[in-house]
């Protein structure tokens, strides 16, 4: 392990840890923006988790410990997730980790705690709003699995650094398996990181929540934990997409000059990203709850038509 | 005088819109009630008084029923002897329950004589803030008694059994910033088996602050029973109140309160079009909307003095007048809105998003609507083709062209439809009245009466809100002073039928359904 690699990987880290509340404020500045309101600014996010830390944690008679570490679970599962997507380099220590398949189990680890955390206080809303999750969860998993095998396949390894740096030396190549999968993969992200049509990040209806209705008794600094994890899924989930379907930009492990390139082009690609996510929201309504297993039955769909392109036809 | 097929002792009072007032007996109460029924009468509220005075005098309990010639029937039955109940008329009108369940906790008098399936005897609006048998409506009501305070707590709930069935309980203290209000769901999965409300929490006793007020400052506290309906409301008080003292009314301020309750019924519509986009995830929506609505409050604060218009309607007329400019100013300002909401209509209506949830959600047939006796808005989007301003026309409406805004669907998406609609027809009789609008004065002054020697006397007031009908009683004793006043809002109707419209629909749907009837906790609980 050379100490470049170390650095990139320490780089990595920090700029998923910064970029991740920053996406969040960019995406809601946006979303302020197209809807004709002035906004909070970019660094709201970062307001926010300074207040929480500042605050006190409240928590609930009925709690058992789980409900207290549930917090540092989730937090440490998005950013070992953060640290493990290639975002600036493929030169990641962690990287060998932890490949594609365990990827999604960390993820679905994250979900697990939370929704073990919700059903621990015994209320209402926590419950329901963890039927609702793992109903998500289980419709969404295999589509990104598949999604993931397709590159997989494509760049034959299951490690993300690999899968991206064959994908990034073709350059011109097309891939018609991958806009399938790049297809199946933006319905996932919209599902997993609760946005509209989803779910609704911005609600105050405790009825109709997913996401918020998980964490409704957390406060304080528990809260604060759960807010920047959410951030750094989101962060996390961009980056993948942006790794196996957008790789030019990123530095690989005989470059480490390359980093000083790679850095203005994540935040360009994240900037993209973000102002394309805030559009789709402010276009879409939020569906019933129960098209959600038609949405991602159709990225589930999708995907296994990628994978099937590429095993068929080559391409 | 003949009502329906019933002989009853019943004279005209003064009042802009035809209401018939009588005495009956004990044995006349429930056969009107029943003859009224039979021909397609309706039940519009209930309420009880105390005219007891010293060892004379006694309860009388009191009803209004809509006749469908156009006519308001207001019933008293005194109830001799002092007795402390009456017989009840949930096995008639069903929706009249909630009603007798508070005359019950506020002035002690008990519903009797009905079937097991209606009969109802757990509190409604009592919460435990006074004792068991403290009545605050009572004359004695000033001293506390010493009894036992029934505990909040306890509340029995009707429980659904079944395998995998669970409640969820909502409020009554909300994620949002909305009135409180208690909703126990029993759902299998995600599916709403039945819901239970439970409400009374924003109970102000009201009905017992009118009887220490001056009958003549009254339409402030009317005003204020429902903040988004100040208009209607203080418009049914003035108008109860010149009738009972028969005060002329100059015709400009009858025109003026018109315009103010068509801007008030705008206003809220053009909220809640924002917020049911909101509750669907469009936010787009909402923004625009309360864009809107800025401006038309922002004018209203400019012309007016208050942005909500309270305060502007009081007896003998209009407080503040409308010059030339105003009057461009308002027509100018119909236009721009009207362009901005059509805009936001097209949208609404091709949002296939959005459509998706509005259609088929929350449906309540005409059918159930009849029966449960739906008001308003609401009625209107379940094919009940009534409206106040149509069915009772008191100036100006006699003199303007009006069309009835009416669905059939009955699901979210018809009372989105006849929101939009009754905006584009308010917008329609503003520009009328401002055209038409009558030269004079505003305000007659009150006459010049000594405070001790205005007679008592009953009067009665019925205007179409935003939401539905309000009906306000008022009872007048010697002297300025309120003998009771009794304010009804269309939500008493209306809540128990949200109780139907969500059953078979989804847990997340229900706050879209809710707020497409957007009721008020206020106006209820008062």
């Amino acid at each position: 392990m050379s100490l470049s690699s170390i650095f990139s990987q320490f780089l990595a880290i920090v700029a998923a840890l910064l970029l991740a509340p920053l996406l969040m404020g960019w995406v809601n500045q946006w979303r302020a923006w197209f809807g004709n309101r002035s906004g909070a600014g970019l660094l709201q996010p970062y307001r926010m988790l300074h207040k929480l830390f500042h605050k006190e944690s409240v928590v609930a008679e009925s709690a058992s410990p789980l409900f207290r570490f549930a917090p540092y679970v989730i937090f440490g599962c998005m950013l070992l997730a953060s640290a493990i997507v290639p975002t600036l380099s493929t030169d990641l220590p962690l990287a060998p980790a932890a490949d594609a398949i365990a990827l999604v189990g960390l993820f679905a680890l994250a979900r697990i705690f939370i929704s073990l955390a919700a059903m621990d206080i015994g209320t209402a809303f926590g419950t329901l709003g963890a039927r609702r999750e793992m109903l998500i969860g289980f419709l969404a998993e295999p589509a990104l699995l598949t999604v993931l095998f397709t590159a997989s396949l494509i760049g034959q390894s299951t490690s993300l650094s690999t899968i991206v740096e064959t994908l990034a030396h073709k350059q011109f190549a097309i891939h018609p398996s991958l806009a399938f999968a790049g297809i199946a993969f933006t319905f996932v992200s919209f599902a997993e990181n609760a946005r509209v049509p989803v779910d609704n990040p911005a609600t105050h209806l405790e009825l109709t929540m997913i996401h918020e209705a998980l964490i409704l008794e957390y406060s304080g600094r528990h809260l604060a934990l759960i807010e920047w994890a959410a951030a750094l899924k989101l962060f996390a989930y961009s980056c993948i997409g942006l790794a196996l379907f957008f790789p030019w930009g990123i530095a690989e492990a005989q470059a480490p000059l390359a980093m000083l390139f790679a850095l203005p082009a994540l935040v360009f690609k994240l900037a993209t990203g973000g102002f394309l996510l805030a559009l789709i929201e402010t276009l879409s309504a939020k569906m019933r709850i129960f098209r959600v297993p038609e949405f991602l039955a159709t990225a589930f769909l999708l995907a296994v038509i990628g994978m099937l392109t590429h095993i068929l036809l080559g391409a | 005088m003949k009502i329906a097929s019933l002989d009853l002792a019943v004279h005209r009072l003064p009042t802009p819109f035809p209401l018939l007032h009588g005495e009956v007996r004990v044995s006349e109460w429930s056969a009107a009630a029943l003859a009224i029924a039979e021909a397609h009468g309706r039940l519009v509220s209930l309420w009880g008084r105390d005219d007891r005075r010293g060892e004379s005098g006694h309860f009388v309990m009191s009803a209004v029923y809509a006749l469908t010639g156009g006519t308001l029937v207001w019933l008293d039955l005194p109830l001799l002897s002092r007795e402390e109940s009456y017989p009840g008329l949930a096995d008639i009108y069903p929706y009249v329950i909630r009603q007798q369940r508070a005359v019950a906790d506020l002035l002690g008098l008990a519903a009797t004589g009905e079937s097991e399936e209606h009969a109802d005897s757990r509190p409604w609006l009592a919460h435990g803030a006074w004792s068991a048998d403290y009545f605050p409506l009572r004359r004695e009501a000033g001293e506390r008694t010493s009894g036992e305070w029934p505990s909040a707590s306890d509340y029995p709930f009707v429980a659904v059994a079944g395998d995998g069935v669970h409640e969820i309980a909502v409020g009554p203290v909300h994620a949002g910033i909305i009135e409180p209000g208690h909703f126990r769901f029993s759902v299998v999965g995600e599916k709403v088996l039945r819901l239970e409300q439970r409400l009374g929490y924003v109970h102000k006793g009201i009905d017992q602050r009118f009887q220490s007020l001056p009958a003549s400052e009254g339409y402030r506290l009317a005003g204020r029973v429902s903040g988004d309906s100040t208009v209607a409301c203080a418009w049914a008080y003035c108008m109860a109140l010149e009738a009972a003292w028969k005060l002329p009314v100059p015709p400009r301020a009858v025109w003026l309160r018109a315009l103010l309750l068509e801007r008030e019924r705008i206003a809220n519509h053009l909220g809640d079009l924002g917020a049911l986009g909101n509750d669907a995830a469009f936010a787009f929506g909402l923004a625009q909307f309360m864009r809107l609505k800025e401006d038309w409050l922002r004018l209203n604060k400019a012309l007016f003095g208050h942005r909500y218009l309270m305060d502007v309607v009081v007896p003998g007329g209009i407080a503040g007048d409308i010059d030339a400019n105003g009057i461009e100013g308002l027509l100018a300002q119909c236009v721009a809105i009207e362009a901005g909401i059509r805009e936001l209509h097209d949208i609404y209506d091709e949002h296939a998003g959005l459509q998706d949830r509005f259609l088929t959600t929350g449906r309540v047939t005409t059918e159930q609507a009849m029966a449960l006796g739906l008001t308003g808005l609401a009625g209107r989007a379940s094919g009940i083709a009534r409206d106040v301003r149509l069915n009772f026309p008191a100036p100006p409406y006699t003199e303007l062209e009006f069309t009835l805004a009416c669905k059939s669907g009955g699901d979210v998406a018809a009372r989105v439809a006849v929101r939009f609609d009754e905006v584009f027809e308010s917008l329609r009789l503003i520009r009328q009245i401002l055209r038409r609008l009558p030269s004079g004065m505003v305000r007659e002054e009150l006459p010049s009466l000594l405070e001790n020697e205005r007679p008592g006397g009953i009067g009665a007031g019925w205007i179409e809100g935003w939401r539905g009908e309000i009906f306000v009683a008022l009872t007048l004793a010697p002297g300025n002073r309120i003998a009771r006043c009794h304010c009804h809002d269309p939500s008493w109707q209306n809540w128990p039928v949200l109780e139907h419209a969500v059953i078979g629909n989804i847990v997340p749907d229900f706050p879209l359904i809710n707020k497409s009837f957007n009721l008020s906790y206020s106006g209820h609980d008062r």
